[in-house]
């Protein structure tokens, strides 16, 4: 296949998306207003400390390379979803841009400086992967608590209703859903009015209205030109929320670029059709042939040349009915670009490329 | 960052814990109404049994107070609550100052409660005496204090009730908070060597039938000056990366 994906040989494939950024210049950050102090910030803050830097980030658990060699540039302004199947990096990629795990090798900054200084400054707020609230608090505690670290603050209450929790406010953390424990996690994440948001899995155990409106309050977020990272295995989130998507797979980035960028580059195409009683391995081993499926008497072909494929199914099956071509859907191109992980080393179920020997679960 | 916010939720959550309340206000208190009236003019090492009993008893309920931060770290530590601060802006020191501060705010009222007790079964003492009394039991509490915080850093919630149990009643019984237990020997002189005997041994020392001696102070200096750096490796164990 076209994207063989060598981990951290990213560069040439990502070239057109990364020189943009690649030049030092911090490009205009989108919708960023003129919002308060941050205007200082930036214009004080040299061209290159601008965003996110990570080159060459590695990182293994005993034999387990968890991260392959990771370059990344996020330019201030951006919502950048990093994309990819459980255990295949992203959440110890995450670790190591919040400094709160070191890299076996490369560097990080953000804002120009290392990761645990961003953080002391108020400049970075976080929702982990795993995590789960104090005891004996209430809602409101929880965030207004969370608040009082951060130099300037949002109010609380702006924060409570903006992530839809205001009628949850008084409720006891340990009285809360799996979901609205989420979006209190949010209100965390948010209420110290980070100007880069790091989020692992934000939309885990939220329902799907509760999706739209965690979307619709981070777009809000992005709005005001803060920096949004934020990590998901849901293709459809990465679509529609993210203005650009890293991909990642098997500890490296595969591809970056915009949406459509990412499915133009899997180039694949699929076939549909009825063809009952078919044996898979004949489907297979026809010409332009990538992978076969069947469901019932449908049969799906995703293909590197449909032209080919289709003359070939034809004629050795005349009586393919219901014949449909369609060009790759986002999610095919994930599965293109991440296979090899599919039936490559089968991680932990829990997600990410297993915890480090000892760890606790958080 | 901010210390009185942190500290003031710190204290909310000590105080919302009702098992903490019983164990180290409610439970010395039951204790000493019933063994003590019925003492009330006994002597004991010394002194007035409510007097020796009262601190025996604060110092005793004081020793679960001063604990308390050690079960609600292995909580937050359980859930992941410690890994989330540690991506705020919140120091580790203003974070482990904010531990010591509310373990010693949970101290003052298992102290005072006991205090009424005692005046309520005739303890009688002036205001320099009940001042020097809080402040050895407070100094004497530090290595306590010091152990609730390294032990919530490394024993895990399923442990942590028996661990902190076992650590805080041994403590007690050998330093003499259920009764003096030995008037001489080897055991005496091992006991000693307990931060918890001399807690109870406040007693003595502002009624002048006995002091804190050099030695009183040296166990203490010692007990926390090997639990501190402990706390501080536990910490720095539990939070380091890999």
């Amino acid at each position: 296949m076209r994207w063989g994906s060598i981990p951290g040989s990213s560069e040439a494939q990502n070239a057109p998306s990364l020189s943009s950024y690649g030049s030092g210049e911090r490009p205009a950050a989108r919708g960023e207003g003129p919002s308060r102090h941050d205007h200082c910030r930036m214009t004080a803050a040299s061209a290159e400390s601008g965003g996110i830097r990570a080159a060459g980030l590695k990182k293994s658990y005993g034999s387990v390379e968890a991260v392959r060699g990771i370059d990344l540039v996020i330019a201030p302004g951006e919502t950048v979803a990093l994309l990819g199947p459980n255990g295949a990096g992203k959440t110890t990629t995450f670790d190591m841009l919040l400094g709160l795990r070191r890299p076996d090798a490369g560097t990080v900054a953000v804002f120009g400086v290392p990761p645990a200084a961003a953080v002391r400054s108020g400049r970075v707020g976080a929702m982990l992967q795993t995590g789960a609230l104090p005891d004996l608090l209430r809602v409101r505690e929880v965030v207004s608590l969370v608040a009082s670290y951060y130099p300037h603050p949002l109010p609380v209450d702006e924060v409570l209703t903006r992530t839809g929790i205001a009628d949850l406010a008084e409720r006891w953390t340990t009285k809360l859903s799996g979901g609205q424990a989420q979006r209190v996690r949010f209100a965390a994440a948010l209420v110290g009015d980070p100007d880069l948001l790091l989020l692992d899995e934000p939309t885990a155990g939220i329902d799907v209205e509760g999706r739209h409106e965690f979307w619709q309050a981070m777009h809000a977020v992005a709005e005001r030109g803060k920096t949004i990272v934020f990590a998901t295995h849901y293709l459809e989130e990465a679509d529609a929320n993210a203005d650009r998507i890293v991909l990642i797979a098997r500890g490296g980035i595969v591809a970056d670029g915009p949406a459509t960028e990412i499915k133009a580059m899997a180039g694949s195409r699929t076939i549909r059709a009825t063809l009952p009683g078919v044996d898979l391995a004949e489907l297979r081993g026809l010409p332009g042939v990538l992978s076969a499926e069947r469901h019932g008497d449908a049969i799906t072909l995703s293909c590197s040349d449909t032209d080919a494929a289709i003359g070939a199914l034809l004629r050795s099956f005349p009586s393919t009915r219901d014949v449909e071509v369609r060009g790759a859907s986002l999610e095919e191109a994930f599965l293109e670009l991440t296979l090899g992980d599919a039936d490559g080393d089968d991680r932990d179920a829990n997600g990410e490329a297993a915890s480090p020997p000892g760890e606790e679960s958080g | 960052m901010n210390l009185p916010t942190h500290v003031r939720y710190e204290l909310l959550r000590a105080l919302r814990n009702r098992r903490l309340l019983g164990i180290s206000l409610a439970m010395p208190f039951a204790v000493f109404y019933a063994v003590a009236p019925e003492n009330r003019h006994a002597q004991i090492d010394g002194i007035s049994f409510p007097l020796y009993f009262m601190t025996a008893m604060a110092a005793y309920g004081g020793m679960w107070a001063a604990m308390s931060p050690c079960s609600r770290l292995a909580r937050d530590r359980a859930k992941g609550w410690t890994r989330q601060l540690r991506i705020t802006p919140l120091r580790a020191r203003t974070e482990v100052a904010g531990k010591v501060l509310t373990a010693y705010l949970a101290v003052l009222p298992a102290l005072i409660l006991l205090y009424l007790a005692g005046v309520s079964l005739g303890v009688r003492l002036d205001a320099t005496q009940w001042l020097e009394m809080t402040g050895l039991l407070l100094v004497g509490l530090a290595p306590i204090v010091a152990a609730g915080i390294g032990l919530g850093h490394v024993v895990s919630v399923d442990a942590l009730t028996p661990t902190v149990a076992g650590f805080v009643v041994i403590l007690a019984l050998f330093g003499g908070a259920f009764g003096r237990l030995f008037n001489g020997g080897v055991m005496l002189t091992i006991v000693k060597l307990l931060p918890s005997y001399w807690l109870v041994q406040a007693s003595k020392t502002v009624t002048g039938s006995g002091d804190w001696p050099a030695e009183g102070w040296i166990v203490i200096a010692c007990w926390t000056a090997a639990l501190v750096p402990l706390a501080v490796l536990a910490y720095r164990h539990d939070t380091g990366d890999d």
